[in-house]
């Protein structure tokens, strides 16, 4: 059997493929916070806890509504979507004038308030949600045996992520976006409503959020906690990426998640604190991140 | 004018005296130190809090002139956060004896603090054995399990079906390191092997890449020497990357009804499991739960809410004998009167704080199996008391002479 740094091939292949599908998570959850710290400069820490609604979301419309897991890929992402815009035109379009760090105070306190209130109701031991049939059977990948459904994970993650990176940097939309938070005076003087521009965005990183929530519903089981257990993951992640760069958070979410995978075989204990070393290490060297443009 | 008033005073003072019994009321004041935010809120919370005030009402505490009161608080599975509060219900808030604790590591913190200030702990929710072992305290009450009942009862269950060689996943902290080393000790015991293990970060909910080390481990046995959500977590996962189905055996050595419920009967079914309580055992647990279930919105009991509500009933059995709440007698009290509640039966308090009473082997049913909400387990096997836990011998406690 080959060997790579003492450690067989197949389990080296195996750990990385793991490592890549909690990548897409971290990516898919960066993403959405870059979008919104980009473009609205707001630290949102109520991501992990919107994530969790949407897995919530999902076990909802399944338990009460029989809407099956294609429907709620699909309406879940709108309904916590929506309940952004709430969020964002009731309490965060106050505090646009202040100092950001209000909008963290806000943000961080909806995330413990929505926290509390599903632990609340629903407990922490977790609900069960199944995979959708067609990826039962698992994929005999020859080094290891991966289930069909977390292939799928890294396959949407993936196009969700590009897409999102080309709608804008590359159209006129996100021309549009970018000019808005450059410059909302003179964009709002060519006739663009500005405020709702920006609401639209937050309301698209929510459903990011939300996205990756139903995504993940199948792999961990759907629990009040697993917002907290991973935003303090995915804050590092974008701080790496550079804050507020997209295709940084993107590339930065599946590298580390890759490094993660790693250290899970050399060192195990360290799993959890591995990509914190990583952000000090980063910040040492370059402060703004490894795609963040200077300040 | 005066001194016939004076008089009457006297005369009614005498009176009401007499009415009296002889001795004065007992205040005391009953601390909740649970989880009641992180992984181990479903198996205590709030509900301990109420089973133990069931089990004040069930005594009649207040007809017997014992006045007790409840303080709560979330240690949030930090040592430094437990040992404070602990610290601080002792110092200022005149609490006497502080019940629950899960997680072995603010356990055994609160164990210190409590015998540093001679009140009295104890414990429920907590595996390690080293609390009444290495670490054991006069002070020290451990009522529902511990990882060597665990391992014990668990582990050679599954020896005995032809798992020889086992490979670990552990949760890096005093828990789960305790139910490793008490495992191993059974399984090198029956002449099996420990091929590897893997420590996890406590808590995690990602265990593909430890099951897969253990699937390439290639040993029949994966150990989860884990609790509560690790547990569902990695339950559900090894049934995701087939590990099952690969011809390797899965052994939750510390599984919670909360946890069976979470995983479904469908990926359960088949787990051996050991519990020192289960609401279907008999009339008795079935109707204690009954009245459980009414204050706790409908939810099954766990092993550990339940020890809480015997622990709190010996130890107001204790007060009520001696009228009196001195640490030292009630202990000694305690010790000398054999425990029995409808919930675990008859046992006995040891001089290491541990407390003997029935273990037993579960299966969780098929899904066919089940008839009804919270049917889950059929009995396999009794542990009787005097076998079920370590020997004082094989203690290390230095109490036991």
């Amino acid at each position: 059997m080959h060997t790579f740094l003492g450690i067989p091939t197949q389990v080296l292949f195996g750990q990385l493929t793991l490592g890549l599908i909690n990548g897409a998570f971290y990516a898919l959850l960066s993403l959405g916070l870059a979008v919104i710290f980009g473009l609205l400069n707001i630290v949102n820490f109520s991501h992990g806890a919107l994530y969790m609604m949407g897995a919530f979301a999902g076990y909802i419309l399944l338990q009460v509504f029989g809407v099956n897991y294609w429907g709620a890929l699909v309406l879940a992402p709108l309904i916590v979507g929506a309940f952004g815009i709430v969020i964002e035109r009731t309490m965060m379009a106050r505090l646009y004038r202040l100092d950001p760090i209000y909008g963290l105070l806000l943000t961080f306190g909806l995330a413990l308030i929505i926290q509390g209130l599903f632990r609340n109701s629903y407990g922490v031991s977790g609900l069960p949600y199944a995979a959708p049939p067609i990826f039962r059977a698992p994929l005999q990948l020859g080094f290891m045996v991966l289930p069909a459904y977390r292939a799928w994970v890294i396959v949407a993650s993936l196009v969700v992520c590009l897409a999102t990176w080309f709608t804008i940097e590359k159209t006129s939309l996100g021309a549009t976006l970018r000019a808005a938070t450059e410059n909302p005076v003179m964009v709002s003087a060519f006739g663009i409503n500005v405020p709702r521009l920006v609401t639209l965005t937050y309301g698209f990183g929510v459903a990011l959020a939300a996205l990756a929530g139903v995504l993940a519903a199948p792999i961990y089981s759907v629990n009040p906690n697993m917002g907290a257990d991973i935003i303090i993951v995915v804050f590092a992640v974008v701080v790496i990426g550079g804050m507020g760069s997209i295709l940084g958070s993107v590339i930065t979410g599946f590298a580390l998640g890759l490094c993660e995978g790693l250290t899970k075989v050399v060192y195990p204990q360290a799993s959890s604190t591995v990509i914190f070393v990583i952000m000090i290490a980063v910040l040492m060297v370059k402060p703004n991140g490894l795609f963040g443009r200077a300040a | 004018m005066l001194k016939r008033v004076l008089m009457c005073a006297t005369a009614a003072a005498a009176l009401l005296g007499a009415s009296l019994p002889a001795y004065a009321d007992v205040s005391v004041k009953i601390g909740v130190l649970n989880d009641r935010s992180g992984p181990y809120l479903d198996i205590s919370g709030e509900p301990s809090v109420n089973a133990a005030k069931m089990a004040v009402e069930d005594f009649g505490a207040e007809a017997k002139g014992i006045h007790v009161s409840f303080v709560a608080a979330d240690h949030q599975n930090k040592p430094d956060t437990g040992s404070n509060v602990a610290r601080q219900w002792f110092d200022q808030d005149g609490v006497d004896v502080i019940v629950d604790v899960p997680n072995s590591g603010v356990a055994l913190a609160v164990a210190k603090v409590t015998r540093e200030k001679n009140k009295i702990f104890m414990d429920s929710g907590a595996g390690t054995s080293v609390l009444t072992g290495e670490q054991c305290s006069p002070n020290t009450v451990h009522w529902t399990y511990d990882t060597y009942a665990l391992a014990k009862s668990t582990a050679t269950s599954i020896l005995k079906e032809g798992g020889k060689s086992w490979y670990f996943l552990t949760a890096d902290y005093a828990f789960g390191h305790a139910l490793q080393a008490d495992a191993t000790r059974f399984v090198k015991q029956a002449g099996g092997t420990v091929v590897g293990s893997v420590d996890t970060p406590f808590p995690s909910s990602d265990f593909s890449s430890f099951l897969l080390q253990g699937q390439g481990s290639g040993a029949q046995v994966i150990g989860l020497a884990n609790a509560g959500s690790d547990t569902v977590n990695s339950i559900k996962q090894a049934a995701e990357f087939g590990v099952v189905q690969g011809g390797q055996r899965l052994a939750g050595l510390l599984v919670f009804i909360t946890d069976v419920h979470a995983l479904g009967l469908q990926v359960a079914q088949g787990l051996n499991l050991t519990t020192a309580f289960y609401w279907d055992h008999d009339d008795g647990t079935r109707a204690w739960t009954k009245r459980y279930e009414a204050v706790n919105d409908g939810k099954v009991p766990t092993m550990d809410q339940a020890g809480v509500y015997a622990s709190v009933l010996h130890y107001l059995k204790a007060v009520d004998a001696l009228h009196g709440k001195d640490t030292a007698a009630v202990m000694a009290k305690m010790r000398e009167m054999p425990t029995d509640d409808p919930l675990f039966g008859h046992g006995r308090l040891r001089i290491d704080g541990r407390v003997t009473h029935d273990m037993y082997l579960y299966q969780v049913k098929t899904p066919a199996e089940s008839k009804g909400k919270y049917d889950y387990y059929k009995l396999l096997d009794t542990i009787p008391a005097e076998q079920a836990f370590r020997p004082l011998a094989d203690d290390n406690c230095p109490l036991v002479k």
